[in-house]
């Protein structure tokens, strides 16, 4: 059944909440409520229970990651907070408004598969959606600029995707979303192509970001130690259909970085996550193996 | 230029060459095929004389038009029955067999209703054209992923914008095989048209030199139609090599 998960009240919260610097009661950014997703049956394939029935509040500015086993419905809950999928029950609210069939203004994906455009260069894939909502070509420049820095991205302005490594064309999709300043950003394991230098050095950069812009942040990613170390919150998945099995809190502070992982109760955290994972993994595998034969 | 494309002039010079000596020499008779080096001068002359330039015209001026409205129309048409999965089941077996139907049966039937002008072949060369825009955009449309839809669809586009900004560039590529083939069907159409049946036109002065056993015409007409389409398929080839390159296909 749904395992709720904001537990509201005192204790180890309280530290962290002051780092937040955010009111007692932080104000509920993103909410799902007794949420299903079931693929409805095509071309042969039968209807496929992805996803709930699942509640989730994403307070205001709070990092929230998700794990979970490969195919458990990750990607599914992101398109339902993000209004890209319509939910079979229950209900999606964004800002306090229900999302009804269309994305709502200051939400940012970046997708798990590669979604740079190949024929626009690096500078023009992060441009394009301020073109598109009519920015002034003053304002775009700067905004590109400064996400072409921040993604270490400067000397490709000019490059096509197809010129770029798989982790750099990620980086782009990264800096595409930010250009456009999200309140919102989800990101569908947006590290999956990068080595693991990388992977921390943008892990930090992430963290930056969401400091600085007080974005809410929701991450998916298969690395335990990834999500234990960047988020406030870790959402554990159950094998599909995707519920969380636990949510926990990592209470670290506001301006923590990637060194955050040679703490002790980091170990802790990431094995808690991988008690409540290994069970579920073996299943989703199991599943999957039946399936072959 | 690269050692295949030299290899690629040598092996064309060096049949030319043959070719030359051979009619020269009375190798091959002259009522066969003339010397090459005619063909270029009476080609040269044809144009030079202005007696070539009304056919010439006609025959671009419906290759134009047909591929002009063949690609429009096939993109847009291609595009609606890509976003009508059950129609397209429907047409499937229609596009599979298209290219076997002999549209030039019809032929006679637009001559009866438009009599002998330049709609007749024009209509032909825009159903030689039509059908493979169409499979080409629909093709490309199958392949973009979904996640641009996704992406345009975070970006909040409008349907307008999204096909404009998105789905157009994405399919590109095939969406240019789509225009190539167009264009050589257009091509062909037309000429094969004003072969059978017209009063103007490069195929018609190529019918009209054979029919009156003006060699020294027919091959000069062959060599502008070849030359013609040559250029226009070199043309169309570079450009699809620059879109290819920048993203990594080619
Ligand atoms: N558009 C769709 N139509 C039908 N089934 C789908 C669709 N998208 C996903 N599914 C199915 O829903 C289930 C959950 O998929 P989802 O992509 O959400 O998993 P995930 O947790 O993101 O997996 P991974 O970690 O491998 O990315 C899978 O069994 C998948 O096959
Ligand atoms: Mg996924």
């Amino acid at each position: 059944m749904a395992a709720l998960i904001s537990k509201e009240g005192a204790g180890p919260n309280a530290l962290s909440r002051e780092l937040h610097s955010t009111p007692p009661f932080a104000e509920v950014h993103s909410c799902l409520r007794g949420v299903s997703k079931v693929y409805p049956e095509r071309a042969g394939n039968p209807a496929l229970h992805a996803l709930g029935p699942i509640d989730l509040d994403l307070k205001k500015g709070e990092f929230f990651a998700v794990v979970g086993p490969s195919g458990c419905g990750k990607s599914t809950l992101l398109e339902v907070l993000a209004g890209l999928s319509n939910v079979t029950e229950g209900t999606v609210t964004f800002e306090g408004n229900a999302i009804t069939g269309r994305v709502p203004d200051g939400v940012g994906v970046v997708f798990q598969e590669d979604a740079s455009f190949p024929w626009l260069t690096v500078w023009d894939n992060l441009a394009f959606g301020l073109r598109r909502r009519g920015m002034d070509a003053g304002s775009i420049r700067s905004r590109v600029k400064d996400a072409l820095a921040l993604t270490g991205l400067s000397d490709f302005a000019k490059a096509y995707p197809a010129q770029l490594s798989g982790g750099m064309r990620q980086r782009v999709c990264i800096a595409r979303t930010l250009v456009t300043e999200p309140r919102l950003i989800l990101l569908d394991e947006p590290f999956g192509a990068l080595d693991q230098q990388t992977r921390l050095l943008m892990g930090d950069e992430v963290l930056r970001l969401w400091r600085e812009t007080g974005a809410t942040i929701l991450l998916i990613t298969h690395a335990l130690d990834e999500a234990a170390m960047l988020a406030d919150r870790v959402g554990a998945m159950s094998s599909r259909p995707g519920r969380f099995l636990d949510v926990i809190e990592t209470n670290w502070p506001k301006d923590r970085d990637s060194r955050i992982a040679s703490a002790e109760s980091f170990g802790r955290i990431t094995g808690r996550l991988w008690s409540l994972l290994r069970n579920e993994s073996r299943n989703a595998m199991g599943a999957a193996a039946g399936k072959l034969k | 230029m690269t050692r295949a494309n030299l290899l690629q002039i040598a092996v064309f010079a060096a049949l030319f060459g043959l070719l030359e000596l051979g009619t020269q020499m009375g190798w091959i008779s002259r009522f066969t095929i003339i010397p090459p080096s005619e063909m270029v001068t009476g080609a040269y002359n044809l144009f030079a004389s202005g007696k070539i330039v009304p056919d010439f015209v006609s025959t671009m001026w419906s290759v134009i038009v047909a591929s002009l409205l063949a690609i429009a129309t096939g993109f847009v048409a291609g595009a609606m029955v890509h976003s009508l999965p059950q129609l397209r089941r429907t047409l499937d077996p229609f596009f599979a067999s298209y290219y076997a139907v002999p549209i030039f049966a019809f032929y006679p039937l637009f001559i009866f209703i438009f009599g002998l002008t330049d709609i007749p072949k024009m209509i032909i060369a825009y159903f030689y054209a039509v059908v493979a825009m169409m499979i080409n955009t629909m093709n490309g449309l199958d392949r973009m992923p979904a996640v641009y839809s996704k992406t345009a669809r975070v970006l909040r586009m409008s349907g307008t914008a999204k096909t404009f900004w998105v789905t157009l560039p994405a399919a590109m590529p095939y969406v240019f095989t789509g225009v190539k083939l167009a264009i050589a069907y257009a091509f062909l159409g037309t000429i094969a048209a004003e072969f059978i049946l017209s009063t103007s036109g490069l195929g018609h002065a190529i019918s009209f030199a054979y029919l009156n056993f003006d060699n020294n015409g027919l091959y000069s007409n062959i060599l502008i139609v070849l030359t013609l389409s040559v250029v226009l398929n070199m043309v169309l080839f570079y450009w699809e090599r620059i879109l290819l390159t920048r993203r990594g296909l080619a």
